[in-house]
């Protein structure tokens, strides 16, 4: 909007004369209404009914029976699983935003020059993501399975098992993530490579930088804006996880892989059918996310200064 | 920005041709240029078949032989069949799916249209603050969403139903297309639209007669996403459908695994991979430039 302000004057005052200020907003408003009416019924009044139905008691099938602040969330904090599924999900995420960010990073600069063979290689690193979430989860589902798998005669011999233990399922389903995802962060950083110029990196090499320091002196630093981005990206895609699991492990092996929107799902929808203290841990998990996503950004900001 | 990136995908659809962080040092196909690069194209080949290899292995496996399935000798279509005859049939999944994808996708167009040309070209009052809580949507995680919309469709009637579906999908996309248009109208040169109202056309012509063409890139990178998401989705059609006639294909390939006494059917599971995956795999390979621009204004917004 600033950028075209300087060049306006001769070409503003003929459309200001032709459309006067107030047919201007009427017909601004007139082409912004279904974007405002989608965002108030679909948007703005789910999230004002999310907080009122986290003080309310709302079973499932009954519906409203009014205030009880601040039980729902007491229950939430309470949940057998609360603890559990925060301390799995923030695992969880650390693990996959470390290797999608490395990865990402690292498959940009294996695919950086232009070449016929790089084109390649982009777009079959890019083809899982077109693949949903849940397909490529119910890939992996197959993939991993002891009796379907094409590894199944390796796994045997070895005794491990894809999703047998705790540790095994969490690096199974991160390797799932990872696939799906690199493309998607290789991109990412394609784009802010791009932002460098080529003239930095040449006079690094003129001043005999090695390939190590040229990397660590001059494309990571001036890759911050591109790394913060991903950063919030991947972390707050991954805090939300919950196709992978719920398709992948179901939670198991013993519950140790239950996250917390997966939390929110059963606490709604599976058993309990409490939908106020699902609607609690919502709001606790979207206050959260913006308190996380604040923290990020400011610290990217204050490094940057 | 959309003239940059569109700048660096006229040419073989991907990215961008500078290699700053690489010396570009002469390198024809000499015997010694061939033998330095070959560690490089055997380890980036490897790399590239890694991410290949699950998506061939299942589309071979889906029609290979194998014990418990519908094929359990010889190649053929058997876990197909399978997966045709499960509960409602595939088709009824197809067409569900589809009728999903494609109100999505028809909503999103014209709302981000009539959106970005509102945001790009008109000043009203609240426009700054009904941009960014548009772009609001983005933080707000979907089940934070989901459960109080789940009471809502239920309230106005939609329950179970795939357009209820399909309007929350189009609102989840709403922050991303609305963003993308808004951009591409901004690319436009204002004296295009002036010129056509100097000669007499109203605000919607020009839009219509002038603009549209000119914000096509865009519309197609916009209507690409709102698919391959609305055709993929699982989560919302999981919670606000709950009668198998209406599932999505996802919900329905899902279910599928724990159908006969616990027992999964891999086969049939494989052949649902295939059928959701090949249109998204399909319309990549062909929009793959558009595919790529989508994600790099994504970059640009930070």
């Amino acid at each position: 909007m600033r950028v075209t302000a300087p060049s306006r004057p001769p070409s503003a005052a003929m459309r200001d004369r032709a459309r006067p200020r107030g047919r201007q907003a009427l017909l601004g408003w007139l082409y912004a209404t279904p974007t405002a009416v989608f965002v108030a019924a679909l948007f703005a009044v789910p999230l004002l009914l999310v907080i009122k139905m986290s003080v309310s008691r709302w079973p499932l099938l009954t519906g409203d029976q009014g205030i009880n602040a601040p039980d729902n969330f007491v229950k939430a904090v309470n949940h057998r699983f609360f603890t559990d599924s925060v301390v799995f999900t923030v695992k969880y995420t650390v693990l996959a935003t470390v290797l999608l960010l490395a990865l990402g990073l690292g498959l940009a600069l294996l695919v950086q020059e232009s070449s016929r063979w790089n084109n390649l290689l982009r777009a079959s690193f890019l083809i899982p993501s077109a693949l949903g979430l849940a397909s490529a989860s119910l890939l992996f589902y197959v993939l991993y399975s002891p009796y379907a798998s094409p590894l199944a005669s390796v796994m045997d011999r070895l005794g491990v098992s894809f999703l047998g233990s705790p540790t095994a399922a969490l690096i199974s389903t991160t390797f799932l993530i990872v696939w799906r995802y690199a493309g998607f962060y290789m991109v990412l950083m394609l784009v802010g490579l791009q932002g460098i110029p080529a003239d930095v990196f040449e006079a690094a090499r003129a001043d005999g930088a090695s390939r190590w320091q040229t990397f660590r002196k001059i494309t990571l630093p001036l890759l911050r804006p591109t790394l913060a981005l991903t950063t919030v990206l991947c972390v707050t895609g991954s805090l939300l996880a919950f196709e992978q699991f719920y398709i992948l492990t179901k939670g198991g092996p013993d519950n140790s892989t239950i996250t917390v929107v997966q939390l929110i799902y059963m606490v709604a929808f599976q058993g309990q059918n409490d939908l106020g203290v699902a609607a609690a841990l919502s709001v606790i998990v979207l206050l959260a996310l913006v308190l996380i996503n604040a923290l990020q950004l400011r610290a990217f900001r204050s490094e940057e200064s | 920005m959309v003239a940059v990136s569109r700048s660096h995908t006229a040419r073989g659809g991907s990215l961008p041709p500078a290699a700053p962080g690489r010396p570009a040092g002469p390198r024809g196909l000499t015997i010694a240029g061939i033998a330095l690069r070959t560690p490089y194209w055997v380890f980036s080949g490897s790399v590239g078949l890694i991410f290949l290899a699950p998506l061939l292995w299942t589309a071979v496996a889906s029609v290979g032989p194998r014990a418990g399935t519908n094929q359990v000798d010889g190649w053929g279509f058997g876990n197909y069949e399978t997966l045709a005859n499960y509960q409602a049939g595939i088709w009824r999944y197809l067409a569900n799916t589809a009728f999903v994808a494609l109100l999505a996708v028809v909503l999103t167009l014209l709302i981000s249209l009539l959106g970005g040309y509102a945001f790009a070209r008109f000043r009203f009052p609240g426009k700054n603050i009904l941009f960014l809580v548009t772009l609001a949507i983005l933080m707000v995680p979907y089940a934070t969403l989901l459960i109080p919309l789940y009471v809502l469709l239920n309230q106005v009637g939609l329950e179970n139903s795939l357009v209820g579906v399909a309007l929350v999908l189009t609102m989840f996309q709403l922050p991303f297309s609305t963003f993308l248009m808004r951009i591409s109208f901004e690319a436009v040169p204002r004296e295009m639209d002036e010129a056509a109202m100097v000669d007499g056309c109203s605000t919607f012509s020009a839009l219509w007669r002038v603009l549209l063409p000119a914000v096509k890139p865009g519309l197609i990178t916009v209507g690409l996403f709102a698919f391959l998401t609305a055709w993929n989705d699982f989560m919302a059609p999981l919670i606000l459908i709950n009668d198998s006639e209406r599932m999505t294909l996802p919900l329905a390939v899902s279910n599928l695994r724990g159908q006969v006494q616990g027992v999964v059917d891999y086969g049939a599971t494989e052949a649902g991979v295939v059928v959701l995956a090949l249109p998204c795999i399909v319309l990549f390979l062909l929009l793959q430039r558009h595919y790529v621009r989508g994600f790099m204004s994504g970059a640009m917004k930070g």
